[in-house]
């Protein structure tokens, strides 16, 4: 049973640099500590060789010229490991979370998709660099000497059976991880290497280093045998980012957002998954001038939130990063921050991918998550109470409805339902036109709104109805169905003259409660 | 000068390479696919909605076209295809229009303030693709400013569902898309027609207006500029004009549909001389 351990060398600033690629070919320096106690905690390549080291002071490194200096980051940190850890499920669902930057893989049962273990290593290698992540890979039949070798050996290693403390031999016992104090004496023997470990006889190790010295020698040997500890995949997906400056535009912000995207998306991606909602998270700055709240152009007492929530809703689960930040700043746009950015945190529903096959004689539908952005587009243009389907409310009040999410069936059943015949359309005034009605035995005879007045010339009514008395707002109305044909002023614009209907149909109605007449539509 | 033709055609044909397989080639029209509007004499005056085209629906306040729109309406959604309603003035009303059979979940409704939001939205929708039939309600804007829209909008609207299955309607007072539209129709409402429960034969509507009911109103319909063949399988083309046909103008009727009581909730009850929804 072969066991595969993936390293990520330099976690923390790889942790860092992820959301930045360019970042990694940078002079480039993280500190941690308190201030100004700020210690060099890693650093890339390059800074490493224009000579800054580990431990160096905050002050100390930036003497040199060109270097950048970041801030340790745990939220990224965790975002990292949570990326890691998504990697090794993507492949195998037994995973262990030996440390921050290494995670090993039970590679049993894998053989007949991927037929050799070199083609693990390697796709392996292909998926953490989808996840920004720089990794090594070791595949070994023995546990420990994976995880070892991961962690000695760059790029990726197959070790053979029976071959472990051959590969091992040359790595250095730093890598089995002893305690500072063997280390010292291991030196002082002489012991650098893992080979010159596996060569001291075990008993009289034991005698001198204990059961930590029994212990290193079975390392270094390659023949420790232990069981994985599994964990079980997390539901979680979640990207942060602290910012070094506030950000207050949309652009900026978009940037940001986008990376962080890209990164949720290709975790999802590597577990098979797509997300059906976008939790949005700001933190904001809080000084005190910038944090003045206004309400209805007076300043306010209370003070302004430091936290900007938003849950972006997807109709359908999808994982297209670009998509996904379109509606980011569509929402953005009609809804923004009150104040400027200083932290960043997307978390990202997981969900099934979508994988329907459209049929060939299903009706005409538009593709769901172009839908849905064309939808945030219009709602950024009339207002999100102005889009939706209407459903219509279970009372007898006169024109109420509410506006529902547009969600398109193509259910078949709707399919082939008879039409009825054709019916009179009606064209709802909102809110309804005042109007004077005239009465002539009874019944309306002449009405005048929006300086037209009118003959009666056919009724039908009065039709009452009434409810919700027992609440705050009830109604009380009387409909009339009139047909009139208007007479026009005699001074009146042509234009007008033009646009005004000769003769209509309309309901109008008594509103009882207000004593008041009001015109509800037209029929058309 | 014929060289020079033939010089000028070979640089023109060489700088629309890749743009253009044969911009000298005549391409015959495809054939228009057209639709039901739901309406039977419509159908048979005009051969039905073009897939992928442009029609204008004109006429005064009450003179119908609504009820052209919510007949198209609840043909599309009858046949599950989501549609759009992009409602110039808000004037919309979902209760009558499920009552004609729109199905209100394939309705996107889209309520604009002004003609600007409505252009745009629309757009917007055009650019989107993939709807069944795509209506731009501008019935209660004043013609003075639809007549302002500049015609290159038209033209952008019609270039958009070219070659897309998608029906665009456009709802106004006086045709505008000039020759954007494959299809113009003028409505003009007839008499409205009342019926009554009690048995005198009076026509006074004043002797008792509670037992008079609004009954429908007759639509006669006016083909100003058609691009669709007519279904040669109507008849239409052998002389044969079926009832209300007659050249290139149709009446149709529409009826007032009132709820039914019996679907009443009962927290509230009509009081009136006739119960009604």
């Amino acid at each position: 049973m072969a066991f595969a351990s993936i390293y990520v060398p330099n976690f923390l600033l790889q942790s860092v640099v992820r959301d930045d690629a360019e970042l990694r070919e940078r002079v480039i320096a993280l500190i941690d500590g308190t201030p100004p106690l700020e210690k060099v905690v890693a650093m890339s390549e390059a800074a490493a060789r224009v000579g800054i080291q580990l431990g160096m002071t905050k002050s100390q490194a930036t003497q040199f010229s060109g270097i950048e200096i970041r801030n340790r980051s745990r939220a990224q940190e965790k975002a990292a490991h949570a990326a890691l850890l998504d990697l090794g499920w993507s492949i195998s669902p037994r995973v262990e979370n030996t440390a921050r930057d290494t995670i090993v893989l039970d590679l049993a049962g894998l053989s007949s998709l991927f037929h050799a273990d070199e083609n693990v290593a390697h796709e392996l290698v292909r998926r953490a660099t989808a996840l920004s992540l720089l990794v090594n890979v070791a595949i070994s039949f023995n546990l420990e000497t994976a995880i070892h070798a991961a962690r000695g050996f760059a790029g990726v290693t197959i070790i053979p059976p029976g071959k472990e403390a051959q590969r091992l031999g040359c790595l250095p016992v730093g890598v089995l991880s002893p305690s500072l104090e063997v280390l010292e004496t291991l030196e002082r023997w002489g012991v650098r290497t893992c080979a010159a470990l596996a060569a001291l006889p075990p008993l009289q190790l034991s005698e001198r280093l204990g059961q930590e010295g029994v212990r290193l020698h079975e390392l270094a040997r390659g023949a420790s045998v232990r069981s994985l500890v599994l964990i079980e995949p997390s539901s979680g997906f979640e990207e942060e980012m602290a910012l070094d400056y506030a950000v207050a535009e949309l652009e900026p912000l978009a940037f940001l957002l986008g990376r962080l995207l890209d990164q949720l998306c290709a975790r999802l991606t590597a577990r098979s998954l797509a997300t059906g909602a976008i939790r949005l998270r700001f933190d904001l700055e809080r000084s005190p001038e910038k944090n003045l709240r206004y309400l209805d152009g007076k300043p306010s007492d209370e003070p302004a939130p430091s936290v900007y929530e938003k849950v972006l809703n997807l109709p359908v689960p999808m994982r297209d990063s670009k998509m996904l930040l379109r509606l980011l700043r569509l929402q953005l746009q009609a809804n923004p921050p009150t104040a400027s950015i200083i932290k960043i945190c997307l978390a990202a529903d997981p969900a099934r991918q979508r994988t329907a096959q459209d049929g060939l004689f299903l009706p005409i539908s538009p593709d769901p998550e172009k839908l849905e952005l064309t939808i945030a587009r219009l709602a950024n243009l009339v207002g999100d109470s102005h889009i939706g389907s209407p459903e219509l409310v279970d009372t007898h009040r006169p024109g109420e409805f509410r506006m529902e999410r547009f969600v398109p069936s193509r259910d078949e059943s709707l399919k082939n339902r008879k039409s009825s015949k054709p019916a009179m359309g009606f064209r709802a005034f909102r809110p309804s036109l005042p109007l004077k009605v005239e009465f002539r035995e009874g019944h309306p005879a002449r009405i005048s709104f929006r300086g037209m007045r009118g003959e009666v010339v056919a009724t039908s009514g009065p039709w009452r109805t009434s409810g919700d008395w027992w609440q705050e707002n009830p109604w009380q109305h009387d409909e009339w169905d009139l047909e009139i044909h208007f007479r026009f002023p005699p001074v009146i614009h042509l234009e007008r003259a033009s646009t005004c209907p000769q003769r209509g149909l309309y309901r109008i109605y008594y509103d009882a409660l207000r004593g008041n007449w009001f015109m509800r539509g037209i029929y058309d | 000068m014929p060289q020079n033709l033939a010089a000028l055609r070979a640089k023109v044909e060489f700088d629309l390479r890749g743009r253009a397989s044969a911009p000298f080639d005549y391409h015959e029209r495809e054939f228009i696919e057209t639709v039901s509007v739901g309406i039977p004499e419509i159908d048979l005056l005009t051969g039905g909605l073009p897939r992928g085209g442009f029609t204008e629906i004109c006429g005064p306040p009450c003179s119908g076209r609504t009820s052209f729109l919510i007949s198209a309406l609840a043909s599309r959604t009858a046949h599950a295809e989501a549609c759009v309603l992009v409602d110039g003035s808000d004037n919309f009303d979902p209760h009558s229009a499920q009552a004609a059979g729109v199905e209100l979940k394939q309705l996107l409704w889209v309520r604009c303030r002004n003609i600007d939001q409505a252009l745009r939205a629309t757009d917007l929708l055009l650019q989107g693709r993939g709807f069944g039939l795509i209506a731009l309600d501008l019935s209660d804007i004043s013609p003075k400013t639809v007549r302002h829209v500049p015609l290159n909008a038209w033209f952008r609207f019609r270039r958009s569902v070219e070659d897309t299955q998608t029906i665009f309607v456009v709802l106004d007072q006086e045709p505008n898309a000039k020759t954007c539209a494959s299809l113009v129709l003028r409505l003009g409402s007839e008499a409205a027609r009342w019926s009554t429960t009690i048995e005198t034969q009076t026509v006074d509507p004043f002797a008792h207006p509670s037992a008079w009911l609004l009954d429908g109103v007759d639509v006669r319909a006016e083909v100003l500029r058609s691009r669709i063949q007519k279904a040669d399988a109507a008849g239409f083309h052998r002389g044969f004009a079926p009832a209300g046909i007659d050249g290139d103008t149709g009446i149709f009727g529409t009826k007032t549909i009132w709820s039914d009581p019996g679907k009443l909730p009962l927290e509230s009850k009509p009081k009136g001389p006739k119960k009604r929804g």
